[in-house]
């Protein structure tokens, strides 16, 4: 088993080494620059920009040195932020991402699961057309609408919840509520779907009926039989769901006006800012083939049918 | 085996509603189990063999299932009018069942271990160390090698055969009066079917267990089953002592099912015998005898109604108007 995880770890290396390349490389040949929108610059300042940012070395000069800096953990100054380095750009934004995303996937388990299991259970009944529609609802609808509708009801016409704003801010933590919410509800229909199928299927499965020739009751059945295998299907969407969620969202930033990495990334993109995409590019990479690479193991202790060697 | 019938099945009815219509899949099984005795039950597939034995111990899955009547009397109490807590507790002690295929019988996630114990000491009271004691005493019965070493493994790392010694220990692993399986031996290298009936027989022998044997195979029948059930398109045509039946099968499907099986004793060329015809459709079945399209001797009154039951000596009862007063024609 350990021998397994150092070899999946070691093999993190050369996936995150063609990220870092593919990153670099597609960046660059997207039409415009960090500069083409830049009002009026002279040809003189250009250059003095392209020299500042080694942006006139040749390409695979510019190469070699941000890998070496990437190595160093140094993802270099942005080119459109000029007093913050890409390094501080994500500290500032990423963690506020990652509490957030944190907090909405855990309510989106938590829920989905169990609205997962009831449906499952109780197939074909007013319970499971009642989650499951709410369910389809959760997909369909996009969260620039959910949002503002969770605001206008809790927060205006209620005044449960304060609209928007950062735990920074006068109302602490109760503005991580709404946004959280929000953030929550695709995941928490998604999940709900997936684990009533999954369920629904074990609950057909030869080795429920045999539980249940065994004559043990309902709840053991369900409890001790079922739930396991009908839930890892769950663990392995983790993985990407956790480095989707926790990596922003453009929407319920700017709906909720939170200082997360999702706005950044937008912007980075809009304005061509190429290390600070590829920093965030990068970043992402890594906490996507991490998540996955813990989903695997968990799902190693969870199904002794998988053997690791 | 003696003269004491343990489970009465009385005209039993069991429903499935799919798109198509109402399938009768059950329809009006009546036979008798008698302590220690070995029934067998064989019939095409679709015939109704698995669902008579699931309704048995009352594990249609409802819906779509239904049991639309009759009654199952195990020691004369109706196991289908009982609540589920009482008939809880004559699952898995009383009556216990084995399914066709072992691999997908057993829980995966669970050990071996994990999955005997739960049983013993759900209908025992044991303690765990001494329902695992008990385990491993049953799996070493069944033929499993250092059972002490193998009953903390997952079932994968058991092949079919084995998987099956597991079945046959769990399901007996509480001295059942009555241990129904379902083809236990359709899903294994013909190799190994031999061995598995082989120790299935010799401990339900032992412990005096009776069986509901299912299976397609009237060799397996021949070699193991005391009492006959042939079952047609969700009824039993014919019934009686398999012997007997052997020797003399009256109703048109068993003289040919009989027919069809390739013997060795008898000397000829001929081509092997085969029913003509498909197996019947039981989805909106008119009350017709299902087997007249098939039968060489199909009469007109075949295709308007169901033949009654016409009984003869020894136990034996076949379902076919050329038994059931229809002989004027
Ligand atoms: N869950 C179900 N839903 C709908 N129809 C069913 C269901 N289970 C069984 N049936 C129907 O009941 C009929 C009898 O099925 P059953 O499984 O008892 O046949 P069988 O004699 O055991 O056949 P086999 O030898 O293939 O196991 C079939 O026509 C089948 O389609
Ligand atoms: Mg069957």
């Amino acid at each position: 088993m350990s021998k397994y995880i150092i070899r999946r770890a070691l093999s993190l290396i050369p996936t995150m080494f063609i990220i870092v390349t593919l990153s670099f490389f597609l960046v660059r040949f997207a039409p415009g620059g960090p500069f083409s929108s830049e009002k009026k610059v002279t040809e003189q300042v250009l250059q003095n920009l392209l020299k500042k940012y080694h942006m006139d070395e040749p390409l695979g000069k510019q190469y070699l040195r941000y890998l070496g800096d990437v190595l160093r953990g140094d993802f270099g100054p942005s080119f459109r932020y000029r007093d913050s380095t890409v390094n501080q750009l994500i500290a500032q934004t990423l963690p506020n991402s990652m509490m957030l995303g944190t907090i909405a996937l855990s309510m989106a388990l938590f829920a989905g699961i169990g609205v997962g299991i009831v449906s499952a259970l109780k197939q074909n009944r007013w319970q499971d057309y009642l989650a499951m529609s709410f369910a389809v609802v959760g997909i369909s609808i996009p969260l620039f609408v959910i949002g503002p509708l969770l605001q206008l009801i809790l927060g205006l016409k209620l005044r449960w919840l304060p609209i928007s704003g950062w735990i920074t801010s006068r109302d602490g933590w109760k503005t991580l509520i709404l946004p959280a919410l929000t953030l929550s509800f695709p995941y928490f229909a998604y999940i709900a779907r997936l684990s009533r199928a999954s369920i629904l299927e074990v609950l057909r499965s030869d080795y429920v009926r045999t539980a249940r020739a065994k004559g043990l009751s309902e709840r053991v059945v369900i409890g001790k039989h079922v739930l396991k295998g009908g839930l890892l299907p769950v663990v392995s969407y983790l993985g990407p769901a956790f480095s989707g969620i926790i990596t922003g969202s453009l929407v319920v930033e700017s709906v909720f006006a939170i200082p997360g990495i999702g706005r950044v990334f937008v912007q980075s993109a809009l304005n061509r800012d190429y290390t600070l995409i590829m920093g965030e590019v990068i970043m992402y990479s890594l906490i996507l083939v991490t998540m996955n690479f813990i989903v695997d193991i968990v799902y190693g202790f969870l199904d002794p049918r998988i053997s690791y060697k | 085996m003696t003269n004491e019938v343990i489970l009465q099945v009385k005209d039993l009815k069991t429903y499935f509603t799919v798109d198509e219509g109402l399938v009768k899949a059950v329809d009006g099984v009546s036979f008798d189990l008698h302590k220690g005795e070995t029934l067998g039950i064989v019939g095409e597939s679709g015939s109704g063999k698995s669902v008579t034995n699931l309704s048995v111990i009352n594990l249609i899955p409802t819906p779509p299932g239904k049991i639309a009547g009759g009654q199952v009397l195990f020691h004369g109490k109706d196991l289908l009018a009982m609540p589920q807590a009482e008939i809880r507790q004559i699952r898995g002690n009383k009556i216990s069942m084995i399914f066709q295929d072992p691999m997908t019988s057993l829980n995966p996630f669970l050990k071996v271990s994990t999955q005997m114990i739960e049983t013993i000491v759900l209908h025992q009271g044991l303690d765990k160390d001494a329902a695992k004691q008990k385990a491993i005493e049953m799996l070493k019965l069944a033929g499993i090698p250092a059972p002490e070493k193998r009953i903390d493994q997952y079932p994968h790392q058991f092949s079919g055969g084995m998987r099956q010694r597991v079945m046959i220990a769990m399901s007996l692993s509480c001295n059942p009066e009555i241990l129904i399986a379902d083809e236990p031996t359709s899903a294994l290298d013909v190799t190994i079917q031999a061995q598995i009936l082989e120790i299935m027989q010799e401990l339900t022998k032992r412990l005096g267990t009776a069986v509901i044997l299912i299976t397609h195979s009237l060799g397996v029948v021949a070699g193991t089953c005391d009492t006959l059930c042939v079952m047609y398109a969700g009824r039993i045509v014919e019934r009686g002592p398999t012997d007997v039946i052997f020797e003399d099968p009256k109703h048109p499907y068993t003289k040919g099912l009989i027919r069809s099986v390739p013997r060795l004793d008898v000397e000829n060329s001929e081509r092997l015998y085969s029913i003509q015809g498909q197996p019947p459709n039981v989805i909106d079945l008119p009350d017709c005898c299902p087997f007249y399209p098939r039968c060489e001797k199909a009469m007109d009154i075949c295709k308007k109604k169901y033949p009654a039951i016409a009984n003869f000596e020894q136990g034996r009862a076949v379902s076919c108007w050329l038994y059931s007063g229809a002989k004027d024609e």
